[in-house]
């Protein structure tokens, strides 16, 4: 039977973070009332002309930069001609030939199915600017459609890259790597629910060994990582079985469905369109000084990929919770500012992966709101690692002290929740729990060494958690020897 | 006819500042003159007459203010520019009751310097043509003989001129659309450099052609008025950001035209020219030669290819620049679509005219793909051509002269049926635009055997102004006032 190949070519908008739009000074806020923020220029009303904002220049040559490549002294705006209502002027102003950035690359680690750790060149064919359309809005009651331009002209790049990707889980590393380095760049809030950060699947299967490409088809509408690769899985089942049966692939766009899992043909709009791209004559060529281009290279953040090596170097943690704590940028902040408190980067870094983060994703909050500060973080681990508290104890409490940012130390201590090391109270329960449980004592002599657990947890339910498991753990075994 | 309006803008300003004519007697006088003349003429559309007057009385009441070059001075403006709360519909149905809620920059300038608008000026649907023929609304007749055209685009602003209905006029010219009407209707017409004026609020056309010009009776009126609208804009990219001379002090500084080389392109020269404009052309150039100009030959190879670039770069840029009109935001809208495909189509098939579905069709086909490489980049690749000979011929004189139109104004309707015949009405000033250097039409005769006016081009290298209007003012000087109004 052929074995077939996948082939992942991706194309990613980021909407970027400035405080106006593209081409006018009207503001970027999200979740205004519909036209809201809207003027002359972003309506297209009659005789308007764009004017370039250049925070998008400076944050695309900044993406550029990041993802290593070559920021063309002079690019072009053009415009790309179709008709739809949430596009005022009938174009929308992009960049064809000559775009800002071209020839990058990005580096990516993932694992692949079998959880082996796998490293990857991406390629980065272009990075462009352009500017967002509004959104139609289709009201069944009323029986009419409506138009809010409040996202038209929201500055957005697009970042295109090579098709060298060759199954999910490089597709997904890739976006995950993009999405970070933006979040680093501080450009663009890289959400993919919100639709600030959205990315086009273009994808083929081929028989290995083959060297063209077979047809592609261009996947939309898909907001998450999680449906990136379910999307992918059944785009590729798909086009495979359509081969088998002898059938043809058409070059389409099709439209990921969330709920079914599924993907169809969009028909109409986007499909066997003519653009008609050309110069865009309102906006004269782009020329980047060589000045501007040295203090922005001046300025690049450090980003995740350095982060990655001097977390490695410096806290001497393992390349994988490097990774882990660095993907993204808040949490790579806040692991510093705990360890800046509390300089114990194993121990830190596992409550971050752990509890911390289990925590986090629940409260459906970004880092930046949570109330439970890095001083607080580190006081736990602390209190932990100096045997202020069990490790049982700071688990059981981490929720409440997370939820409403509490200072574990005056928690513990109102609570009365230290851990109890005095050997007298401690004797009396253990020697409680043994006189209560006869049968598991005779057992144990007998040899059922695995027991000690047993009696453990007894102790730690009579001292509501609180005995200091390596004094009762002693003190169970001398008692039955 | 009232004596006032046959005053030159520089004139009327003057009595204006020293008091002896109020800002209300000079809107007056134009109203009574737009009264008298436009059931004849059809040169404006929208009129704005009572505001007119209240800001005028406002204006006297404060008294006048030196400081504004254009203070109390009724004007009009083709109806290609945005006007704040004037009802603004560049001539075509599409835009029948569309009132902006922003000035044009020219406009806003206009209004900061005193002037005050009085109408609109009537013109080819979005700019397309080279008659007026081509309004939605009304054809413009020509004040020297009602039944010729005034010429094209800007002939409501040629027109109004002409019959003496405001002392100045903007005229907005892609391919000749502000020097064509200004010969037909003997007035003075300007089409600065490219970049010079903002076009900020002008409908666009041809983005990377059109700039907007003063249109009046003297030499030293568009001066004064160019001098007011000229300079750099931040809300227009393309506005060149440099210094700009006053044109009008500039004016003072030569008498005669000793030391100047003018060019005469044999292509401008020769076949095609009608007598009579050759004839009164020649007779221009005589008395340039006489005031101590030197004249010398001087090739622009590239003309015969200049429409055909035009027409492509034009109508690529039209068919882009058009789109916006698609009946969703503001506009005519179909009133019997059933889905989106219907309502743009209806739309914009019940809102645009035939020369202008003409040119977005023709600007389509020549941006689609497969064909783009073969039209649009050869044309803009001929453009570059272009502006090196232009270039190059500027080497050897500091302006070049040549007629502004093969003919006088000829009757209406004479050439609607054939647009290809129509659209070689533009050989003259066609080739500037593609390069963007300054222009203008001086009325320098009446034909012979049309007994029309004759407009005598000069063309001057990129932000050239100053060196053209110098000649021009020096030249009009020296021949008999062909602009002053005409009787109807």
């Amino acid at each position: 039977m052929v074995q077939f190949e996948t082939v992942i070519g991706l194309e990613v908008h980021a909407q970027l973070k400035t405080n106006t739009k593209i081409f006018c000074g009207c503001s970027t806020q999200f979740g205004k009332e519909p036209n809201e923020n809207v003027c002359e220029v972003c309506s297209g009303m009659p005789g308007v002309l764009p004017v370039l904002n250049e925070k998008v220049m400076e944050y695309a040559a900044k993406m550029g930069l990041a993802t290593n490549c070559i920021i063309n002294k002079k690019s072009i705006f053009a415009r790309k001609n179709y008709f739809y209502p949430d596009l005022p002027k009938g174009y929308q102003i992009s960049q064809f030939e000559l775009p800002i950035c071209e020839h990058g690359h990005l580096n990516i680690s993932y694992e692949d199915k079998s959880g082996e750790p796998c490293k990857k060149r991406i390629g980065v064919t272009r990075i462009h600017m352009e500017e967002d359309a509004g959104k139609n809005i289709h009201s069944v009651a009323e029986n009419a459609s409506f138009v809010d331009l409040n996202r038209t002209g929201v500055p957005l790049i697009e970042i295109v890259s090579e098709p060298d990707m060759r199954n999910a889980e490089e597709a997904v590393a890739y976006l995950k790597s993009l999405r970070s380095i933006l979040l680093y760049l501080d450009i663009c809030d890289g959400n993919l629910e919100e639709g600030s950060f959205r990315c086009d699947v273009n994808i083929s299967v081929r028989p290995f060994g083959q060297e063209e490409f077979g047809t592609r088809a261009e996947l939309k509408n898909i907001n998450s990582f999680r449906n990136v690769h379910k999307a992918i899985h059944y785009e590729v089942a798909r086009q495979i079985d359509l081969i088998e049966d002898g059938e043809k692939i058409i070059q389409e766009t099709r439209l990921y469905d969330a709920d079914k899992g599924t993907t169809h043909s969009m028909r109409g709009k986007a499909d066997a369109h003519d653009y008609r791209y050309f110069p865009d004559p309102d906006l004269v060529p782009l020329v980047i000084a060589d000045e501007w281009l040295a203090e922005w290279q001046a300025a690049q953040p450090e980003l995740p990929a350095e982060r990655k090596v001097r977390f490695e170097e410096d806290f001497k943690i393992s390349e994988d919770d490097a990774d882990f704590l660095t993907a993204e940028k808040d949490i790579a902040d806040y692991y510093e500012a705990v360890l800046d408190s509390y300089n114990e980067p194993k121990k830190v870094a596992n409550w971050i992966k752990g509890d911390f983060m289990k925590e986090l994703n629940q409260s459906e909050v970004g880092l930046s709101e949570c109330k439970f500060k890095p001083e607080m973080m580190a006081t736990l681990v602390e209190m932990v690692d100096k045997d202020v508290i069990s490790n049982k104890i700071g688990k059981d409490i981490f929720n409440e002290i997370f939820t409403a940012g509490l200072d574990p130390a005056k928690f513990v201590k109102d609570k009365g929740l230290e851990q109890n090391s005095d050997s007298s109270s401690l004797e009396a329960a253990v020697d409680k729990v043994l006189a209560d449980n006869p049968n598991e004592v005779e057992a144990y002599k007998g040899g059922k060494k695995k027991l000690v657990s047993f009696f453990m947890g007894q102790v730690m339910k009579e001292t509501k958690g609180q005995a200091n498991p390596g004094i009762v753990s002693k003190m169970i075994q001398q008692k039955l020897s | 006819m009232s004596s006032l309006i046959e005053k030159s803008l520089t004139e009327i300003h003057s009595l204006l500042i020293a008091g002896e004519v109020t800002a209300v007697e000079a809107v007056k006088a134009c109203l009574d003159q737009i009264e008298k003349t436009e059931p004849e003429i059809k040169a404006l559309l929208a009129k704005d007459g009572e505001n007119a007057l209240k800001l005028a009385a406002e204006m006297d009441k404060l008294g006048p203010d030196a400081s504004k070059p254009l203070w109390g001075v009724p004007v009009v403006i083709k109806d290609v520019l945005a006007t704040k709360g004037i009802t603004t519909t560049c001539g075509s149905k599409i835009l029948e009751n569309f009132v902006p809620f922003y000035d044009a920059t020219s406009v806003a300038k206009l209004k900061e310097a005193g002037a005050i608008i009085i109408a609109k000026a009537n013109m080819d649907e979005f700019a397309m043509g080279s008659t007026t023929e081509n309004s939605a609304y009304q054809t413009t007749c020509n004040p020297h003989d009602l039944s010729r055209v005034p010429g094209g685009s800007s002939g409501g602003s040629g027109a109004t001129i002409a019959a003496g209905q405001c002392f100045a006029a903007l005229g907005t010219d892609t391919g000749g659309s502000i020097r064509l009407p200004a010969s037909f209707c003997g007035c003075v017409g300007v089409k600065p450099t490219y970049g010079r004026v903002s076009r900020y609020g002008m409908i666009a056309y041809g983005s990377s052609l059109d700039q907007i010009g003063p249109m009046t009776r003297t030499v030293e009126d568009s001066a004064r008025v160019l001098n007011v609208i000229a300079g750099h804009d931040k809300r227009d990219s393309t506005s060149v950001d440099c210094e700009v001379p006053n044109y009008i002090e500039a004016l003072a500084e030569r008498t005669d035209l000793s030391g100047l080389t003018i060019g005469l392109p044999e292509e401008y020269w020769g076949e095609g020219l009608s007598e009579e404009v050759s004839e009164a052309c020649k007779n221009a150039i005589k008395k340039a030669e006489e005031l101590g100009a030197k004249t010398v030959p001087v090739k622009l190879s590239m003309t015969e290819y200049a429409i055909a670039t035009y027409y492509i770069i034009a109508m690529a840029e039209a068919s882009s620049n058009l789109s916006r009109f698609d009946g969703i935001r503001y506009g005519h809208r179909s009133k019997d679509a059933d889905e989106l495909i219907d309502l743009y189509t209806k739309s914009r098939t019940e809102g645009f005219g035939d020369e202008v579905q003409r040119r977005i069709i023709i600007g389509t086909y020549v941006l689609s793909a497969g064909y783009y490489d073969a039209y649009y980049c050869k044309a803009a690749q001929i453009r570059r051509l272009m502006r090196n000979d232009f270039e190059k011929a500027f080497e050897s004189c500091d302006l070049i002269a040549g007629p502004a139109c093969p003919t006088t104004a000829f009757p209406v309707g004479e050439l609607t049926a054939d647009p290809l015949q129509m659209y070689l009405m533009d050989i003259f000033t066609i080739s500037l635009n593609l390069v963007g250097m300054p222009g203008m039409s001086l009325p320098v005769g009446i034909g012979k055997d049309t007994n029309m006016p004759v407009g005598l081009q000069l063309m001057a290298p990129a932000f050239g102004e100053t060196t053209m209007l110098q000649a021009a003012n020096v030249l009009e000087k020296s021949l008999p006032d062909f602009s002053k109004p005409q009787q109807i």
